[in-house]
């Protein structure tokens, strides 16, 4: 039997007047795929809050397609009780989440805790952006605990991958923990190791409360249920709390634990990680990295590192179906309550009729949007190619932002500027080469290049974040056979010779095909879209030029050859029903047609042309 | 499955509509990779149904026919057109086609001036066949003939000798018959050349009368398969497109005039008056397994199978697969759809009329007509009429 915390060792570690020595703070950091979840759903059995029965896969990650792609894109916090010797501990296990696009929401995990569980694949060895959330954690001096996970698969090399750790975090490849979250090997000694390695918090329980939002979600049920890590005092039931980056006030409706399950409790003291509900209803008025105190006794200092979220990344969506307009909008009002980074507003494409610009914080939050989106309400969507935002000062010192390329001025430009990243990328060492044309291809500069090990390499690079957001990670994997991975962080921004490429039907501009690129790469959008739109238009009764073009200029051309028959010449004796048959569904056809000047364009070649290959002309 | 009772709202204007006949002969000696039509090379198809006794079923189903009309009220009406087509009706005895024809003469009365049409192959008819044909009553044959190269030919399965030709269209016209004769484009492998020497060999042959139809491969049949596992090319729309202008010239400097977009006449009294009735929705009563029917705005067809067909003449029911009646959207459709493709062209309403002249600016209707409200197509219309029917419909 595991050490589950006998009812007179609990009896201590009662929310709200635990002691600070008795609590333990930690998150796991981990890759996508290297088993986080699983650990966290086996640590919830052996520490007894979920029974076996109750017990479903990833218990943690609540949304379907957070379950269906094995990724977290909300954290929680769980408290566990474990008892080690004779004393109950109430372990608050943080979930960060596990991709690049949220790196903001990791660091305001990790500023929650004071330990990290690092936790890498035993037959992958350690990722890049584990590699990221690692130094994330090392930065704000968190205590790490190294472990290996699925060291009961065939292919785990612990011994191997134990040094690579060692080397990274600077101790002995014997430090590193085995387990198996699957099996449940080695997951008593890592509660246990918690316990001992990760300090208790530290506060004033006299000073008026802070505590710090490290999550908010919104329910359908509850309204938004925020989750806050106390830093000093304590917050209570009933009182009125003051948010100090707006300072707004909301009554506190109910203020309880996770564990998992929502525990009302009498509130929550210093160290200590809890929920708040106040019956708000959007996150936005409960933001990750706000200060949360009391109304009637404030602290005036906030917690810092609060920061707005902002969008890098935009893309257009539009029903496929006109007439679902109105539908998207009340999704998309309906997922910004629970996501504040979603930023839109309305936009109209002569392509493609009514739609919203969005902002996300990157491409995966993209794809998830675009999913709930069309899973969620139902909705057929087309998106544009995402863009990212220019800064472009004309020569008589006007600047205007550009968030869709369509809003690139026309004129003497004087400086385009586009934001950068800086990424890292791990790979095995034969990779290299590989990696290397590839970043170079998208216009990056090496930083700098080191040995993990013999045999895994990471590599520094300063990139354009507009060249990425493509399909960067796709061909970075598809290259190197899926053993490379990425992370990135935004890093400001620098100068580049951008130049936006029109695409014109028989002279017509079409703007959803409008993209901003390097200069050097316009040649190849233009042969690429030209070419591309020559095949997936059908031909008309007349000539259809296809140009690309940047300002007047035109840089390439494709033309669609006339239609000279679309006759039938039977009657296929006498079957009038099959032909009049024939011709309705035509014209079903044409009113799914857009008409750019006379030219037909059936919505699939938009949906084709937006879809497949990047702006990069790659 | 349907009784095949007309509906009452077939009587109204029946009085403007001629009324034909179709019928069809489900039988072929051979089957060619192109064609879908609804025919079949045994001559024992079992339950009653062959070649031997399918002349009594068919009249079966023309004395159901007439008594179906009598009994929804319609007014009797000579026919004025008969039309037999297959499936090889030369492969019945001229006795059973004249027995067939007599039918119908005896369940509707036959117009004095009536035109009697029978397809025919180049295989299997003979000079004896021709005139007793004649005799009857018939006065038109129409040769399926398809290309004088014998290397398309092959391509399309066709198994006649094209030196056979001149000789049933002597026999034809020795008999007093009106000749037509068929002629396909497009199959694969077929050239610009071998094209007009196919025209060239009509020609010379001096028929009353040519059809010009564009190949269409069907997703069902044999040359649809080969098509699509890649053994013979797709036809080409711009390669039809040639050769149907290749024909138009010829055909025209050749004194025969297009009367619709596949069918061209020496003389207005060579137009096939059974064709024209079915663009211009007249009524026609289509016997025989699969055959499509048309009276007042009510369409049906029979099934498929000779055997289901005849089990069903036989039980004393009209053998109806399927029926629709059109709405008045529908029958306006069909109007356009079918009468634009006529020389004569169409009258197009005051509602869109105001579309004929992006449609003669782009080349797809003659000009004077269209300032008089009539849609003509031009020999570019011609080849684009489903984008003239569009522009035509919505």
């Amino acid at each position: 039997m595991p050490p589950i915390a006998t009812p007179a060792a609990n009896a201590r570690i009662q929310p709200a007047s635990t002691p600070p020595e008795l609590l333990r703070n930690f998150c796991i950091i981990a890759h996508i795929d290297h088993g986080k979840s699983t650990l966290a759903d086996r640590m919830l059995q052996l520490t007894g809050v979920v029974d076996a029965r109750s017990m479903r896969a990833q218990y943690l990650d609540r949304m379907d397609i957070e379950r269906e792609r094995g990724i977290t894109i909300k954290s929680q916090a769980v408290r566990m009780p474990w008892q080690v010797g004779e004393t109950a501990f109430a372990l608050n296990m943080i979930d960060t989440p596990g991709h690049v696009d949220f790196t903001y929401e990791v660091s305001r995990s990790l500023a929650a805790c004071e330990g990290a569980v690092l936790l890498v694949d035993a037959a992958q060895g350690i990722e890049a952006q584990t590699l990221a959330n690692l130094y994330l954690a090392m930065e704000n001096d968190l205590a790490i605990i190294p472990v290996l996970n699925k060291i009961d698969l065939p292919a785990a090399q612990p011994e191997k991958f134990a040094e690579e750790l060692a080397t990274l975090i600077g101790g002995e490849p014997e430090d590193c923990l085995q387990v198996s979250g699957k099996t449940g090997v080695g997951v008593e000694t890592l509660l246990d190791a918690i316990v001992a390695q990760v300090p208790p918090p530290v506060g004033d329980p006299d000073a008026p409360a802070r505590a710090m939002i490290f999550d908010s979600v919104y329910d359908t049920y509850r309204g938004v249920v925020t989750y806050v890590r106390v830093v000093d005092g304590q917050l209570s039931p009933r009182e009125k709390i003051r948010m100090l980056s707006t300072n707004a006030t909301h009554e506190l409706l109910e203020i309880g634990v996770s564990s998992p399950e929502p525990h009302p409790t009498q509130g929550i003291g210093v160290g200590e990680v809890g929920y708040l509900i106040t019956g708000v209803k959007d996150v936005r008025q409960s933001r990750v990295g706000d200060t949360v105190t009391n109304a009637a006794k404030p602290a005036t200092e906030s917690l810092g590192g609060y920061r707005d979220p902002q969008p890098m990344v935009y893309s257009g969506l539009y029903p496929i179906d006109g007439s679902d307009y109105p539908v998207l909008r009340d999704a998309l009002d309906k997922l910004k309550l629970n996501d504040a980074a979603l930023a839109y507003e309305p936009e109209t494409s002569v392509a493609l009729g009514f739609g919203f610009r969005i902002g996300f914080l990157g491409l995966l939050h993209l794809e998830i949007v675009r999913e709930r989106l069309e899973r969620e309400f139902n909705l057929d969507l087309i998106s544009t190619a995402p863009n990212v935002i220019y800064q472009v000062t004309m020569e008589d010192g006007t600047e205007v932002t550009v968030r869709n390329p369509s809003e690139f001025p026309t004129g003497k430009v004087k400086t385009v500027t586009e934001p950068i990243v800086k990424a890292t990328l791990l790979a095995p060492s034969e990779f290299v080469g590989t990696i290397m044309e590839l970043a170079q291809g998208r216009r990056g500069t090496l930083q700098g290049m080191d040995y993990l090990s013999e045999e895994r390499v990471e590599l520094r690079y300063i990139l354009p974040l507009g060249e990425i957001i493509f399909d960067f990670f796709d061909q970075l994997k598809s290259r190197t056979r899926g053993y490379a991975s990425l992370n990135y962080e935004i890093s400001g921004e620098q100068d580049a010779d951008l130049v936006k490429v029109d695409i014109l039907l028989q002279g017509e501009q079409v703007d959803a095909f409008s993209a901003v690129v390097h200069r050097e790469k316009a040649y190849a959008y233009g042969v690429m879209m030209t070419g591309k739109l020559k095949e997936l238009i059908p031909r008309q009764q007349f000539e259809v030029p296809i140009q690309a073009a940047i300002g007047a200029r035109i840089i390439a051309r494709e033309t669609i050859r006339a239609m000279r028959k679309d006759v039938l010449a039977k009657c296929y004796g006498g079957d009038i029903s099959r032909k009049r048959k024939l011709l309705e569904k035509q014209k079903e056809g044409k009113k799914r047609m857009k008409n750019i000047g006379r030219v037909e364009v059936p919505q699939e070649a938009f949906v084709a042309a937006l879809s497949s290959e990047p702006p990069s002309g790659k | 499955m349907s009784t095949g009772a007309l509906p009452g709202s077939v009587v109204a204007g029946s009085g403007e509509r001629d009324f034909g006949v179709y019928l069809h002969v489900p039988f072929c000696s051979v089957r060619c990779g192109y064609c879908d039509f609804n025919t079949y090379t045994a001559t024992e198809l079992g339950g009653g149904a062959s070649q031997a006794n399918y002349a009594t079923t068919a009249i079966g189903e023309i004395e159901l026919a007439a008594s179906a009309m009598r009994d929804v009220g319609l007014p009797q009406r000579n026919v004025s057109t008969v039309f037999l087509g297959g499936g090889t009706p030369t492969l019945l005895p001229a006795a059973d086609l004249t027995r067939l024809l007599d039918a119908v003469g005896q369940a509707w009365g036959l117009s004095d001036d009536a035109e009697v049409t029978t397809e025919a192959n180049p295989d299997s008819v003979t000079a004896a066949d021709l005139a007793e044909l004649a005799g009857a009553g018939f006065t038109r044959v129409s040769f399926g003939m398809q290309s004088a190269v014998p290397s398309v030919l092959h391509t399309l399965e066709r198994t006649h000798d094209p030196r056979r030709i001149p000789d049933v269209v002597t026999w034809a016209r020795d008999a007093g018959l009106r000749v037509s004769l068929d002629l396909i484009y497009g199959t694969p492998g077929e050239t610009l050349d071998h094209w007009r020497t196919s025209l060239d060999a009509v020609l010379a042959l001096e028929p009353d009368h040519v059809s010009a139809y564009a190949l269409t491969v069907e997703p069902g049949t044999k040359m649809g398969a080969q098509v699509r596992r890649g053994l013979l090319p797709m036809p080409d729309p711009d390669d039809e497109a040639t050769k149907y202008e290749i024909a138009a010239a010829a055909l025209a400097g050749a004194g025969y005039d297009w009367y619709e977009i596949s069918n061209f006449a020496r003389t207005p009294a060579d137009r096939c008056r059974h064709n024209i009735a079915y663009w211009r929705s007249h009524d026609w009563w289509g016997v025989g397994p699969g055959a499509h029917s048309h009276v007042g705005g009510h369409r049906w067809w029979n099934v498929k199978h000779p055997r289901p067909y005849a089990e069903r003449v036989d039980a004393g029911q009209l053998p109806v697969a399927e029926s629709e009646t059109l709405t008045q959207r529908q029958r306006e459709d069909e109007r356009v759809l079918l009468g634009v493709r006529l020389a004569d062209g169409l009258d197009v309403g005051p509602d869109l009329r105001g579309r004929l002249p992006t449609l003669v600016a782009d080349g797809l209707l003659e000009g004077d007509p269209a300032s008089a409200g009539r849609a003509v197509l031009t020999l570019r219309g011609r080849l684009l009429a489903d984008t003239v029917v569009r522009a035509l419909t919505d």
